[in-house]
């Protein structure tokens, strides 16, 4: 295959449009008699709905309706993701029907001629609320006699995650050390600047329903719209437009989004709805707290032998996405160590707050800080380079592919396929001046600062099953076409496409039409989510290109009396090698495959240039690096910044530099807001939202970041036609345990150490302080 | 009943007389007034800068200001950026090069800002770009290759290619 | 987030909001917008009339005679930051509108929107209190004037009726050798104040301290002189130790706690930020002292 676009930063076909401000996100549809939507939301964190008054409400003029449960669905929603641990699969209702279990929980739906009369009228819905115990702290939240958080369930127990191989009791026995640690997570919420949407549209003639959805799941929706509402699937069509970032919580199925598609029929007028931004914080999926007490089995020479622990999941107040959040945060262990044994269970439990689903990182956050915190928990205690423990425990690259001791769902056992962490590791500490960091920190020191470097190190199962598909056609006008079932997010998906085909076919990518995200143009697909689109749609791209390819040249060369052999395509032709002139372009051959009336079809060819692929992973493929930063500390405020950061990455192989780049980026940018900035604060008595606004609630900012230093290795996957493996969320997944290393090396004077994020300024005083003053205890 | 005035303003150098709701703020007058969508509402509360437009030549956020506060007043929106004939001003054009956008949403409005700041500061320091965007969030691209594509439309924009 | 509705109304005289605002029930003043205009979109305030003074006549201006100086109410926070004058006589005002938000919200910010919504954190308010200006306030009861040291009167509570409307702020600026630093903590780059300190000094021939005004923002609902700070300064030539007994003096203040910080942490950055603006003003002093 030619790679003259594979592994060039293209610019992005998708930006002309965008930097024109012609962008079509899901609030630029403006339809004739289109109506506005308003959801009247839940004030109480747990309650009983004794009446809901709409009377004013739906005499205001303007309003076309106002909905309660009665008008709309009876059923609770489709489980998007069933797993046999669920023992409390409880979703919600599309509008609360006797009991609302969160502040934001929708309750009513006021339809009108526009937004703001809308908004009017859903302040007039009066709601008689019986106030129930509320419980918010995951810690309380799973205590035996806790407040129930639904009144009907006998405790808030969800479910009890293990994830156990090896034999681990016998390598905590025969240990040298134990070490104990509790690690407190928190990661906030998603914060697209695009809020979500839907546009629901029902056409009475054809009783095709419409959907348009700010989404990262078309497929997931039609398919659940379709359960719902007995509408059958070939009359539901799914459009996710351009969609703003998704970051994860786009990918789940939501109440307002079900509420449209069942409304719409009714009032016979297309609906909108646009979350604003305090909606957002009370009503799109977040990814809260995980706590831990963790046992690390070691020998005297650091290696690890064994993992243990316990860990509560605050899971909110539904469970829309089933467990794939708790699953992902456990079922990453080992990461990229060779640790025999292994026993981390996690109890997932409701709280009254928002419903928790993945967000970048998935859970695997979780998991990685787990282990590199243990890691430095070993170097620390065994006073042993943090560095060398590491190289002391990584899986070796000759020892791939390995196998780790667990199971993936479908019962496979989990392998990674390929990957030299120790390389990337060496990479990371070269770069970053780490063996020579003490000159650093003594500068830093006159300068009244403190410094610090961390390190974290991680592999990551990308390119999630199951499938994504591609169409590839060539035109009789010579144009190529790319439909895929993929959804693209911003991370540039279609570039990448097109240039995968491009190269291919011996075309421009400027020149390679993509469409994406609409379930009527592209029959099946999943979600754009676990950076699994370039490995499985781009591989689908690569196998339909290189059908028409070959399709293409067959047919070529009996046209034109050649050898396959001797011939290419180059610049929308099929070409003999050397002699360019002696050429069929590509759209003469579209033509006369697309065929002619009372003309039978060429012997030997099905109809038309075109393929359909899909790719269907067995089996996830890994990427992998290692993350380090340095941290300046000022002591006098706690002010913490992030001075440096360096990436030594492996996403296989690339395709476009400067998009892999861009995400590693944005991903460490993420991480870096996570562990400094978000905190979404709950009232633990009343819970009651407390942050729910840019000023309460913060993310990071441009004179945030640190210096960006990225590396990359391409390690290719053996396991998909064009070695690729994802890269959308490894900034993020080391990034959290990476700072927090640093942080802990930069207060090493005073003997802190931190297994906890977010962490302020003031928590970083309040760690100085509390130290300084068991220090001072007299002994 | 609904509060009304008839306001006139340029936009993108084009003018239009209205009547609108006092209370519609300035972005949703340009998106759903004048079909101008490519300015965007991120927040609405005036932190996230998505709506940034130019309101006689000055950044301004468009969704505190009222539609009836710009009768009079000539704004430019991302749709005006370009020249009439379609040639990306010299700051589109880097943030294209320079992959400054991601998922787009953002982008308005630091086109918007970056381009009354580099008007303002032609030869800045990548600490006065960060600082200039410090109003501006973005969730996709951790504003490194925004920062890049300021500093490449300065250079350009001062002739030094 | 769409406000509810109200009225609108744009009078272009100071007598005609007055009356505007004298007659309608339920009014609210409309300057910047930048803190009213989040405020209504989300509705935690929903006025029946909203009165614009964006077209108010003669409240823009900026005029500094014989150190003297007479700012308009509606003064955009740009204008300010960008006026040569000012910047002149009186350069601790730019440097702290330097801190307040961003460009784009000093592009429609006033000096007398942020010292009417009187946010504890607000930056503008503790400049003023530097200088003890003057407030002047009309309304249907005449003219009347209130000190800066009595403009709080409680959390978002100015010393401001219903119906009068704040025109204009004066004060003295500093004469001779003088120096001055605004020196603050925030999360971010344009956030409200945790905790800021403003600190003007002037200097005698011996280049000891003569005057000394310390005011701290964020630790109460209205900014915070500190005279028994300033009392340890007199005198001092910047000495360590006169440095610290300010600062010790600034940790002692009351401060509140909510949910960005502290009382106890407010209290720290307090005596930090104390000592460093201090020090600061005290370099500046001696260095246009050298430069005479």
């Amino acid at each position: 295959m030619g790679s003259r676009n594979i592994g060039s930063s293209v610019k992005r076909i998708e930006d002309p449009a965008i930097l024109r401000g012609r962008g079509r996100f899901v609030d630029d549809i403006a339809l004739p008699g289109m109506l506005e939507v308003a959801f009247v939301r839940s004030s109480e964190a747990h309650a009983r709905i004794r009446g809901i008054d709409i009377a004013a409400a739906a005499g205001l003029p303007g309003v076309v309706a106002v909905l309660t449960f009665n008008d709309l669905g009876s059923s609770r929603m489709v489980q998007a993701n069933p797993h046999p641990l669920l023992k409390q699969n409880i979703t919600q209702y599309p509008l609360a029907r006797h009991e609302v279990c969160y502040v934001g929980e929708t309750i009513a739906m006021v339809v009108a001629e526009n937004r703001y009369i809308a908004e009017d009228a859903a302040q007039l819905v009066a709601v008689d609320y019986e106030p129930l115990p509320a419980v918010i702290d995951v810690l309380e939240a799973a205590k035996p006699g806790a407040p129930r958080a639904h009144l009907d369930s006998p405790d808030n127990l969800v479910a009890r995650i293990p994830w156990k191989f090896g034999d681990p009791d016998a390598a905590f026995a025969g240990a040298d050390h134990v070490f104990r640690s509790r690690y407190t997570q928190h990661r906030g919420g998603c914060h697209s600047i695009e809020c979500r949407g839907v546009v629901a549209i029902h056409d009475e003639l054809s009783e095709q329903l419409t959907v348009y959805s700010s989404t990262q799941s078309q497929y997931l929706v039609q398919r659940f719209l379709a359960a719902y509402t007995g509408r059958p699937e070939a009359k539901i069509r799914v459009v996710a437009p351009d969609v703003g970032g998704g970051f994860g919580p786009k990918c789940a199925h939501y109440p307002e989004e079900l509420a449209l598609a069942l409304a719409a029929p009714k009032l016979g007028r297309p609906l909108k709805w646009i979350e604003d931004r305090r909606e957002h914080f009370i009503a799109t999926t977040q990814t809260r707290d995980q706590v831990w007490d963790v046992e690390v089995a070691a020998t005297r020479d650091g290696k690890v032998l064994a993992l243990r622990g316990r860990g509560v999941h605050d899971h909110g107040a539904y469970v829309p996405y089933g467990l794939l959040l708790p699953l992902g945060s456990v079922v990453n262990y080992p990461g990229p160590y060779e640790i025999k044994s292994m026993d981390m269970a996690i109890d997932v439990v409701f709280t009254n707050a928002v419903p928790t689903s993945p967000i970048r990182g998935a859970g695997r956050p979780f998991a990685n800080f787990i282990l590199e915190r243990s890691m430095d928990c070993v170097a620390r205690n065994l006073k042993l380079d943090r560095a060398e423990v590491r190289r002391r425990n990584f899986i070796r690259s000759e020892q791939m592919p390995y196998s780790t001791g667990g199971k993936l769902p479908n019962g496979n056992p989990v392998m990674f396929d390929s990957g030299d962490y120790q390389a990337c590791l060496d990479m990371a500490l070269q770069a970053s001046g780490y063996a020579g960091f003490g000159e650093r920190r003594a500068e830093a020191r006159t300068r009244g600062r403190l410094l610090g470097i961390g390190i974290s190190s991680y592999n990551e199962d990308t390119g999630i099953a199951p499938h994504e598909g591609a169409h590839v056609r060539v035109f009789s006008s010579g144009k190529i076409v790319v439909t895929t079932g993929a959804g693209a997010i911003g991370q540039g998906m279609k570039t990448v496409l097109a240039q995968i085909v491009a190269d291919e076919l011996g075309a421009n990518p400027a020149d390679v039409q993509v469409e994406a995200g609409d379930t009527a143009a592209f029959p099946m697909g999943m979600s754009t989510a676990g950076s699994r689109n370039t490995v499985t749609a781009g591989s689908a791209a690569h196998l339909a290109a290189r059908q028409v390819r070959d399709k293409a040249l067959r047919f070529a060369a009996e046209a034109m009396e050649a050898h396959e052999s001797d011939l290419e395509i180059l610049e929308g032709a099929v070409r003999v090698k050397g002699i360019p002139d002696k050429h069929l372009p590509l759209a003469e051959i579209a033509r006369r495959l697309m065929g002619f009336v009372n003309v039978p079809n060429p012997i030997g060819f099905t109809p038309g240039l075109d393929a359909t692929a899909y790719h269907s992973p067995e089996r996830p493929v890994y990427a992998n690096g290692t993350n380090i930063a340095v941290v300046e500390i000022e002591p006098q405020t706690g002010h913490t910044r992030v001075v440096d950061y360096f990436v030594a990455h492996d996403c296989g192989r690339i395709i476009n530099p400067v998009l892999v780049d861009g995400q590693i980026v944005g991903g460490v940018a993420h991480g870096i807001s996570n562990v400094l900035f978000e905190r979404m604060i709950y009232d633990r008595d009343s819970g009651q939202p407390q942050t729910t606004n840019y000023g309460e609630y913060l993310l990071l900012t441009a004179p945030d970041m640190p210096r960006m230093h990225l590396q990359h290795m391409e390690t290719p996957s053996p396991w998909n036609p064009i070695g690729v493996k994802g890269a959308g969320e490894g900034g993020t997944i080391p990034c959290l345990a990476t700072v927090v290393s640093a942080v802990e090396d930069a207060l090493s004077d005073y003997g802190v150490t931190v297994n906890e994020y977010p962490l302020s300024p003031e928590r970083i005083v309040e760690l100085m302080e509390a130290r300084r003053s068991a220090n001072d205890r007299p002994g | 009943m609904t509060d009304k005035r008839t306001i006139t303003l340029t936009v993108n150098g084009q003018r239009h007389t209205r009547e609108v709701e006092t209370r519609m703020h300035l972005a949703d007058f340009l998106r759903r007034e004048l079909r101008l969508t490519g300015t965007h509402l991120g927040c609405e509360h005036g932190v996230c800068g998505a709506c940034t437009v130019l309101l006689d030549g000055e950044a301004v956020r468009s969704c505190i200001l009222f539609a009836v506060q710009a009768h009079g007043c000539d704004v430019i929106t991302t749709e005006g950026l370009a020249a009439p004939d379609g040639t990306f001003s010299v700051l589109q054009q880097a943030f294209w090069e320079k992959h400054g956008l991601q998922c787009g949403f953002c982008t308005p409005g630091m086109l918007t800002t970056l381009t009354a700041f580099l008007r303002e500061t032609p030869d800045p320091t990548e600490e006065q770009v960060r600082d200039a965007i410090s109003g501006n969030l973005c969730r996709c691209t951790g504003y490194a290759t925004i920062v890049e594509a300021a500093l490449s439309a300065a250079r350009r924009l001062r002739g030094e290619g | 987030m769409k406000p509810s509705p109200f009225k609108y109304h744009d009078p272009s005289s100071l007598s005609e909001a007055v009356g505007l605002l004298g007659s309608l029930e339920n009014a609210k003043l409309l300057a910047g917008g930048q803190s009213l205009g989040p405020m209504l979109n989300y509705r935690y305030v929903m006025p029946d009339h909203l009165v614009d003074l964006n077209k108010v006549v003669d409240l823009t201006h900026i005029h500094i005679e014989k150190g003297r100086v007479h700012v308009g109410a509606m003064a955009r926070q740009r204008v300010l930051e960008r006026d040569p004058g000012l910047q002149k006589a009186c350069p601790i005002v730019r440097e702290a509108l330097l801190e307040v938000g961003h460009f784009q919200t000093r592009n429609r910010g006033t000096i007398g929107g942020s010292l009417a919504h009187l946010d504890p954190a607000a930056e503008l308010p503790g400049v003023m209190a530097l200088y003890d200006a003057t407030l002047e306030l009309a309304g249907p009861r005449g003219k009347r004037t209130v000190p800066m040291a009595e403009w709080g009167r409680g959390y978002m509570s100015p010393n401001l009726e219903p119906d009068e409307i704040l025109t204009g702020l004066a004060w003295d600026a500093w004469e001779g050798v003088q120096g001055h630093a605004f020196v603050e903590f925030a999360r971010r780059r344009g956030d409200f104040a945790i905790v800021a300190v403003g600190c003007l000094l002037a200097l005698d021939a011996k280049q000891a301290i003569r005057r000394a005004a310390i005011s701290l923002v964020g630790v109460a609902y209205a900014p915070v002189r500190l005279p028994s700070a300033e009392k340890f300064l007199i005198g001092s030539k910047g000495e360590e130790q006169a440095i610290e007994a300010a600062a010790a003096e600034a940790r002692k203040i009351e401060a509140k706690s909510d949910l960005f910080a502290s009382g106890a942490y407010r209290q720290r950055l307090a005596g930090v930020l104390t000592a460093r603006a201090v020090k600061t003003a005290y370099q500046r002093a001696l260095g246009e002292n050298a430069g005479k």
